[in-house]
């Protein structure tokens, strides 16, 4: 079982806290992988939110190929922070060329496009670097998006992060997610690394989706160029999110409603019940199955977690006003943060939403039984 | 040489035709029952004559003839007599004296059962054992990454939608904007029908209305019953277990103008109502009431003659192109009941399905798509269309469940499939690897007269004389003396029986895969198949 841990925090923290975290609870993951999410960006990126971030693993020639894909589309470079790992790579870890974080210009013809002409013109970039480095495994983006950079490797979390130095200074986020991988049944892809990532928000899972393929069916015949990729079966949780809050235009609470739906008789009793069946009729090919914990980020910075619909995983919320962490084990949130009023912690059950908003002043919580805080 | 009278071109012996009835002579005690049960008086009472050699002591008497009369059966052998073997001989003998074989030698009756030029015509299911259905394995086992659910104590939601389903952003505008959201019925995936009033017997009727209703009420287990082409009796009509039937319109709108008439004074809307435009059994033709099983009571629902064949058309007579026949029909029907009610065809599955299917999708009154393949069964049909006529229902379903994938549509217009399910006894195996393949749902008929009544019929020909209204169970015969043979409550009790052990039997399909939280709909990826051409023909995994 993977774990997972994630952070928010008023302070820009070094990643290196997350994979502290992830040590502790290394019984739990097998070396198959490591994937960072960082958003609310310090240090040396802080300086240049607006600007859309690359995060990816290039060859020397994938660089030039990107090099020359960029400057053909007018992206200009303002900023860039490359790996060039001169040492050996930990074990089970294979050498690459650079690790890459390159902060752009938008191209001037942007400047006055709506911003969601720009997201969908991000995410497009970000497919076609994917696709270009696919054919001859030059390139590996991650991410392409403000205030976002995304690193995964395949290894030891620890041994990862001291090879590539991310306690650099220049590297600190006030949000961070963080995934060390137990490879189940998929091919040790670096794509099907956690977290996933989709237009300003991503997603990390521990589990198994069982009900994967209809889910990805059904993603993949929604017309949007985005629901791609799928080298992992929890990459649609991330989909199901960005089509819950894009396309439908709902929220974080209607997330939960539609990957674990109340059950019939729940909903006979339930305030917002024939909304809630219109909802879960509508939306049935995205009720997931299987163990799975969740945990994300919304554009917004709001980190959250919610379980399976029997929480047949484990996973615990607990901080200070200011701080505040989401572990699968308790050990990882000691590790993150040991002064806390731990019976304050909370563990999110079955019918559980929890979040903490960017103001990160409390834990909140939704539980589907109750009313839905807004009209849809 | 004349054998037993007259050689003619059809005269058979015993070993012509395809059952044989052993007897025993030591066992028989001349009651008298196997001949008065046998439904087409295949076996007489026979008066046999019989030489005993008589050996008397010493040599002076050489040994001599006795000869002498016996009484016991004798088989018949003429086509309109041959042995279906029922077996009813063997149930009612109380030494088990007699007992029907199966012929090993390919009988010769078959070439002669058109006596009078007309065709065979019988009931049934198309004569061949085998199914597709059955080499489909669940493959995709749950192991130590997610570990399998408990069967017995989980809880799982097995239920599946009937009825047009808007797609999300489309159900939220409609709810926002106050408009109509079609109607979506919450059901188990497992449907009773289409067998109507007519092809089954009153009593076989009521009790599986009775065991509908138990699962229903006792058990929260929304199963529900297709009437077939046959009307509704009108009590039941006007009752509240009215929710629990789907209601079948076909070419013939047979029992129709009672339903009509009942409309304003139905206490609830009937779960949906299902057109006929064909079914697996006889695909292209019309539905077929033979006219041995029109007596007064089928007559008056019908709203028909007493004692006429009663066969629809192929194809509802008044609609002359797929607008007629599907747009405007389901848009009359759901009319009829306010727009309340989902509506839906049901065709034979053809290799012309996915056109219908896509017509539908562009239909946003349809409220579904129920396909029966070649092997669905019927009260009477001719033997040619049942043996030969029809499509697969497997690679139907598939194919048309990654159509609507292909057009993002697969949660908008479900289908359900029928056909040969459960055909050799495996009605949950059956109902999930469809299910798996794409179908929201299953149909089932022959199973639940062979589980609920003990139907004998099979795909070695046995019985198969559900059109003649003479069946030995009671289960398709108009006629009191037979149907009284058969309990309505112990029909009702073993509906009950069946569809909790098929609850069980599915648990312990989709628990080892992790499923619980929905319906498995078109997971593929966890079955298999040992045919190559298959699983490439059906998109899922070759394992061997």
């Amino acid at each position: 079982m993977c774990r997972l841990f994630s952070i928010t925090s008023k302070d820009p923290l070094s990643p290196m806290v997350a994979i502290r975290a992830l040590d502790v609870m290394k019984e739990g993951h097998d070396g198959s992988g490591v994937g960072l999410f960082m958003t609310d960006l310090g240090g040396d990126f802080e300086q240049f939110r607006g600007g859309p971030i690359l995060s990816g693993i290039f060859s020397n020639s994938g660089i030039k190929a990107l090099d020359r894909y960029m400057m053909d589309m007018d992206f200009m470079t303002k900023y860039k922070l490359s790996f060039r790992p001169t040492k050996s790579p930990p074990a089970g870890t294979p050498r690459r060329d650079n690790y890459l974080i390159r902060v752009y210009e938008y191209p001037p013809d942007w400047e006055n496009l709506p911003e969601e002409e720009v997201q969908r013109r991000l995410m497009q970039c970000r497919l076609q670097l994917r696709e270009m480095g696919e054919r001859d495994s030059s390139m590996m983006v991650f991410s392409f998006w403000p205030d976002v950079i995304m690193i995964k490797e395949v290894g030891d979390p620890t041994a990862v992060a001291d090879y590539l130095g991310l306690n650099r200074k220049e590297l600190q986020a006030r949000t961070i997610l963080a995934q060390g991988r137990q490879n189940t049944n998929y091919a040790i892809s670096i794509y099907a690394c956690h977290p996933f990532f989709i237009q300003g928000m991503a997603t990390m899972t521990n589990g198994e989706n069982t009900a994967f393929v209809p889910i990805r069916e059904f993603l993949m015949s929604r017309n949007e160029p985005g629901y791609s990729g799928y080298q992992s079966d929890s990459e649609v949780f991330t989909h199901i999110l960005h089509y819950t809050l894009r396309h439908l235009h709902l929220d974080l609470e209607t997330y939960k409603h539609i990957i674990t739906p109340l059950k019939d008789g729940e909903l006979a009793n339930h305030p917002n019940g024939p909304w809630l069946r219109m909802l879960k009729q509508s939306c049935r090919p995205l009720i997931i199955d299987g163990p799975n914990c969740v945990m994300g980020c919304l554009p917004d910075k709001t980190l959250f977690m919610v379980q399976d619909s029997k929480k047949l995983r484990p996973g615990v919320v607990g901080g200070n006003p200011g701080m505040f962490a989401f572990s699968s084990e308790m050990c990882g949130l000691d590790a993150a943060i040991p002064a806390r009023d731990k019976s304050r912690d909370f563990q999110p059950m079955k019918y559980d939403t929890v979040f903490v908003g960017p103001e990160r002043q409390e834990v909140g919580q939704w539980s589907q039984m109750d009313s839905l805080s807004r009209l849809h | 040489m004349e054998p037993d009278g007259q050689l003619k071109p059809s005269t058979l012996s015993t070993t012509d035709i395809p059952w044989q009835i052993l007897w025993s002579k030591k066992k028989c005690c001349l009651c008298g029952r196997c001949t008065a049960v046998c439904p087409v008086q295949a076996i007489e009472l026979g008066v046999h004559r019989e030489r005993m050699l008589q050996v008397k002591l010493g040599l002076t008497e050489k040994p001599g003839n006795l000869f002498g009369v016996y009484h016991g059966i004798r088989q018949r052998t003429d086509v309109a007599h041959a042995c279906i073997g029922c077996g009813m001989c063997d149930m009612v003998c109380p030494n088990h004296a007699i007992v029907p074989m199966h012929n090993d030698e390919p009988d010769k009756l078959r070439f002669h059962i058109n006596q009078g030029g007309i065709p065979r015509r019988r009931g049934g299911r198309r004569n061949a054992p085998g199914s597709v259905l059955d080499e489909i394995k669940f493959v995709r086992i749950s192991m130590l990454t997610d570990p399998a659910l408990d069967a017995g104590r989980h809880e799982f939601e097995l239920r599946t939608l009937l009825g047009r389903i808007l797609p999300p952003e489309e159900a939220l505008r409609v709810t926002r904007e106050g408009g109509w959201l079609p109607p979506v019925r919450e059901i188990y995936p497992l449907i009773l029908g289409s067998m109507s009033f007519g092809a089954l017997s009153p009593t076989m009727w009521e009790g599986l209305q009775m065991g509908v209703a138990y699962l229903n009420e006792e058990l929260g287990m929304p199963v529900r019953f297709c009437t077939g082409e046959g009307g509704c009796p009108p009590r039941l009509l006007r009752s509240r277990f009215m929710k629990y039937i789907i209601l079948q319109i076909a070419s013939g709108y047979f029992g129709w103008d009672e339903i009509t008439h009942a409309l304003p004074e139905m206490k609830e809307d009937p779960c949906a109502i299902e057109i006929k435009y064909g079914q697996g059994a006889k695909p292209g033709d019309g539905g077929l009431l033979m006219w041995y099983k029109v007596n007064k009571l089928i007559a008056a629902i019908r709203g028909v003659p007493v004692g006429v064949n009663l066969p629809s058309p192929p194809t509802h007579q008044t609609k002359y192109s797929i607008e007629e026949a599907v747009a405007k029909m389901i848009q009359s029907m759901s009319m009829a009941w306010g727009f309340r009610v989902p509506v839906y065809p049901k065709i034979s599955a053809t290799s012309t399905a996915l056109a219908v299917l896509n017509n539908l999708t562009r239909n946003p009154y349809a409220a579904a798509l129920a396909m029966d393949g070649e092997d669905g069964g019927t009260g009477a049909a001719y033997n040619v269309s049942m043996n030969h006529m029809g499509h697969p229902i497997a690679s139907i379903v598939r194919d048309a469940y990654l159509n609507l994938v292909k057009i993002g549509k697969q949660n908008e217009v479900p289908i359900f499939a029928g056909g040969g399910i459960g055909k050799n006894g495996n009605l949950a195996a059956n109902s999930a690897a469809l299910i798996m393949l794409g179908a929201s749902g299953v149909q089932v008929g022959k199973y639940i007269m062979q589980a609920t009544a003990g139907c004998l019929g099979s795909e070695r020909d046995r019985c198969n004389i559900c059109n003649i209204g003479l069946c030995p169970k009671g289960i398709t015969s108009q006629d009191p003396r037979i149907y009284r043979r058969l309990d309505p409550e112990k029909v009702a009790e073993r509906l009950v029986e069946v569809v909790v052990s098929f609850d069980t039997e599915l648990k312990k399909i989709v628990a080892p895969l992790g499923r619980s939280t929905s319906l498995p709909i078109g997971m593929s990826d966890a079955i298999g198949i040992a045919n190559k051409d298959a699983a490439e023909r059906l998109g899922i995994r070759h394992v061997l």
